[in-house]
């Protein structure tokens, strides 16, 4: 049986920045992918924010097939028949280097993979794994395509559902509660009629999400991210909020908030590309799986590294920097000879001292808060009606400015409203 | 067109490379079972249909391997694996 110092399952980002990390370090590595390429079966909003994990990979970055850096930051209130929204435009997003870009993923994670291969690591594609091989209770390698492949540790960066996890035995069946699926169109547009509706210059690009009616007034929101040649349009909503909604229908929530009149404007003249979907976890702290077992590391989506902070979603960044964690500590496993959980233990000890849990723990409350019900129902359409009043003029004399406000928010209204900001203190 | 027809108009836009077996199925017994049928409202690929038996039945074809029905609907009614490798969907851009 072949055997490697190291099998990585799943070449996204967690599993590559593994890899590019252990075959940097002379660590035999065998990167093993179900897609036909790396980036085959990876679907994401998508939006990398770099500056978290520029230290961790230092000459990586000159090259990197982004699409546009982010200069705009919207985010829309979505009432039934009204909307608001806020574009936050910042001096400092336009200087370099740039804290955020969008990217698709197909792109990005072949060329990654050449990195890492570059570095020596061995890329297998259309490989699905089936199993793991256990031997006295330890992980010794996979089963892939009939054939076993042995190593000293293997690390599970297969995505959200992690099987892998699972046929370790270290995590069991993730709950709906702590998922939310995302959809999205991939809407090609000329790079030009993308800076003109957005109001960008060169390589800049425009971000926005929103809230509210989008989802029906439930927890999760549709976003807008400009690419180079394309908008990546798409719909997140929570998977037990669609459980428990008998009139949510899936794939009707992406094109009826392509028939926004809010949106219908910005992808006029587009043309639909590809559609895909992707579950996300969105339970934070609580919901964190298993990181590691003996012979066995968890990271990005596989471990639940993804956090959704109501102003900033993410994801990608904590792949990048839990697969390179991951690689350290198996590297320093490799170094005592032993792949022991507890010697493993210290990938969970790399991640606590660094910004991945020190945000999930930070952000530890976020996902309870943000699932405030009157956020998606009740603000949006508040709101809205406070900004009709405020802007209506009719035949009648025109109220005052603070009689419009006394009248949308009445006593009832404010209480609620101080009742919501406690939660706030929280997130 | 009708939204199912638009839906499978989109489906259209995306490689999909042949399946040799679904890797997806509903478990024996579970076709009228009240965890499967939100699996017709949340895919969002609409593979999950209600026939004339009122039994859920699935049409692998067209799978975005998202994995929604496995949370949403759970392992007591879902044979649930990806695709083997050289399978499935293949996304061109992610």
């Amino acid at each position: 049986m072949e055997k490697f110092d190291v099998i990585v399952v799943g070449a996204g980002l967690a599993g590559l920045a593994a890899a590019y990390t252990l075959a940097g370090n002379g660590v035999e590595v065998l990167i093993l992918e179900r897609g036909d390429y790396p980036g085959a079966k990876n679907v994401s909003g998508g939006r990398l924010y770099v500056n978290p994990v520029r230290k961790y990979f230092p000459e990586l970055w000159d090259g990197a097939p982004t699409e546009r850096h982010i200069v705009h930051e919207g985010i829309s209130l979505m009432a039934k028949e009204r909307s608001l929204t806020m574009d936050y435009h910042g001096r400092e997003l336009r200087e370099e280097p740039h804290q955020s870009y969008s990217v698709l993923r197909s792109k990005f994670d072949r060329w990654l993979a050449e990195k890492a291969e570059s570095k020596g690591a061995m890329l297998l594609s259309k490989t699905r794994v089936d199993d793991v091989i256990y031997e006295q209770d330890k992980i010794t390698g996979v089963m892939a395509g009939g054939d076993g492949l042995n190593a000293d540790v293997v690390i599970a960066c297969d995505g959200v559902l992690s099987l892998v996890s699972e046929k370790a035995g270290i995590r069991s069946a993730g709950k709906p509660h702590d998922y939310a699926v995302g959809i999205k169109e991939l809407i090609a547009l000329e790079s030009g009629v993308i800076n003109e509706r957005f109001n960008l210059e060169g390589d800049e690009g425009a971000a926005r999400l929103y809230v509210g009616q989008v989802t029906k007034g439930r927890f999760g929101g549709g976003f807008l991210y400009t690419n180079r040649e394309s908008v990546s349009l798409g719909i997140v909503i929570g998977i037990e909020e669609m459980l428990n909604d008998a009139t949510i229908d899936a794939p009707a929530l992406i094109e009826d908030f392509k028939k926004n009149p809010e949106i219908g404007g910005l992808v006029r003249g587009g043309t639909t590309v590809e559609y895909s979907a992707h579950v996300i976890p969105e339970g934070g702290l609580k919901s964190l799986s298993a990181l590691y077992g003996d012979g066995i590391l968890v990271a990005g989506d596989a471990a639940g590294l993804a956090l959704n902070m109501g102003f900033t979603v993410r994801g990608m960044e904590y792949a990048l920097a839990s697969g390179y964690f991951a690689a350290l500590a198996a590297i320093r496993a490799k170094e005592k000879g032993d792949f022991s959980a507890e010697t493993l233990s210290a990938y969970k000890t790399l991640l606590e001292d660094s910004f991945v849990l020190k945000d999930f723990s930070a952000f530890k409350d976020t996902p309870d808060v943000l699932r405030n019900q009157r956020i998606f129902n009740h603000y949006p359409e508040m709101i809205g009606g406070l900004l009709k009043d405020l802007y209506s003029v009719s035949d009648h004399p025109k109220e005052t400015i603070y009689q419009t406000l006394k009248r949308n928010l009445s006593m009832g209204e404010i209480w609620s409203i101080i009742k919501d900001m406690t939660g706030v203190r929280r997130i | 067109m009708s939204d199912a027809a638009a839906l499978k108009a989109k489906l259209g836009l995306n490689v999909f490379k042949p399946l040799r077996e679904p890797h997806i199925r509903i478990r024996a017994g579970m076709e009228k079972d009240p965890r499967l049928r939100p699996a017709v409202r949340i895919c969002p690929a609409g593979l999950y249909s209600e026939n004339e038996k009122g039994e859920i039945v699935l049409t692998i074809d067209g799978c975005l391997e998202c994995g929604t029905c496995r949370l949403g609907c759970g392992m007591d009614v879902l044979e649930w694996n990806y695709p083997e490798g050289d399978t499935g969907v293949q996304f061109r851009f992610g």
